[in-house]
């Protein structure tokens, strides 16, 4: 019996789909099998993020509604042998599915799949109340961002009502230059105003914006920061203990400048 | 030159801590659930109470929920224009 996850931030653009995308095919990528459930009805992405875009024929509507079968609607990625993605409709909108139908296909897909997680749509509205309906954990992203931590805060608030205890956060984009000069709250700040507990930290990487161009999870690239700290998070998603990367220590050139006019 | 940089560098003003302090605030406000009407009609009893003792400036007056650590206060900040006379006795 797999479990289901959901991810969700309340705020949108913190990197959702893209975090969902990557712990994904991470834990493809180690050998689990998992399915990606797009929860965003009416706004699909995780398809064109996961470069599967063209593979769709069905979707999650018509899987509810039982236009097909549930097996026809998932789509068996390209790369990774374990990655599925259960697409979002493109033309309905977030009323075409029910909190109890929502409920009823994750029971259906933890039968067959070791990890069920599902992307949530931005908001707190009906989108957001079929994404957690049928979960049993939760992430939560941020940014290193007064509104972002905001709505990150109403969202925890909202999961702990819905009896969806506990959630995980990952802090998403952190630059840890700006950090450093004062500028960009810090891991523990928003651990601190947030009080939970952390999953991982990605920090802003160039490389993302060049892998969701190609429709590859940066994830798959062992030489990027960001494809590191999904690793990590996935590893830690698995129930191994891994550190936290050192982000905030500096690249030589510019310790050896500022040790140069003496800011230590 | 150097003194100045440092104090560029300094912890106190840095946008980092602008951001912790007004979400602090903001989420002072949002956990407690505290409507800006609610606030409103507080304030406007507060003014109806006091006003029966002392002449205070109620353009001025200010009642906002602050946090330290893990206490929520109510602060209001409520110029007194004039005390009134004691009546009667």
């Amino acid at each position: 019996m797999g479990e289901v996850i959901v991810v969700t931030s309340g705020k949108g653009g913190v990197g959702k789909t893209t975090t969902t995308a990557n712990i994904g095919t991470g834990l493809a990528a180690l050998g689990h099998k998992v399915v990606l459930v797009d929860a965003d009805i009416g706004l699909r992405n995780l398809d064109v993020v996961l470069g599967l875009e063209n593979r769709i024929v069905y979707d999650i509507v018509d899987a509810t509604s039982g236009s097909c079968r549930l097996r026809q609607a998932i789509i068996k990625d390209k790369r990774l042998e374990g990655l599925h993605l259960l697409p979002a409709a493109q033309t309905k909108d977030k009323t075409a599915v029910t909190p109890e139908q929502m409920k009823e296909l994750c029971a259906e897909l933890k039968k067959e799949f070791e990890y069920v997680i599902v992307d949530c749509p931005a908001g707190i509205e009906q989108g957001f109340k079929n994404a957690i309906a049928g979960a049993e954990k939760a992430i939560v992203v941020t940014t290193p961002e007064v509104s972002a931590v905001r709505d990150a805060d109403r969202i925890i608030g909202l999961l702990e009502a819905a009896e969806l205890k506990e959630p995980k956060l990952i802090i998403n984009r952190l630059r840890a230059r700006m950090v450093k000069a004062g500028d960009m709250m810090s891991i523990d700040d928003m651990i601190d105003i947030l009080a939970i507990d952390l999953l991982g930290v990605v920090p802003e990487d160039d490389q993302v914006v060049i892998s969701t161009n190609k429709g590859e999870p940066v994830a798959l690239d062992e030489k990027s920061l960001s494809g590191q700290a999904y690793r990590n998070i996935v590893k830690r998603i698995r129930g191994e203990e891994v550190p936290l990367m050192d982000l905030e220590s500096e690249s030589g050139f510019f310790k050896a400048l500022r040790r140069l006019i003496g800011l230590k | 030159m150097l003194d100045f940089i440092s104090r560029m560098f300094s912890k106190e003003n840095t946008s980092k801590n602008v951001a912790k302090e007004r979400l602090r605030l903001v989420l002072v406000h949002d956990r407690a659930n505290i409507s800006p009407q609610l606030l409103h009609s507080l304030k406007a009893d507060l003014i109806a109470v006091i006003s029966k003792y002392m002449e205070i400036d109620e353009d001025a007056l200010e009642v906002n929920l602050s946090s330290k650590d893990t206490q929520v206060a109510l602060v209001a900040n409520i110029p007194v224009k004039k005390m009134k006379r004691a009546v009667g006795d």
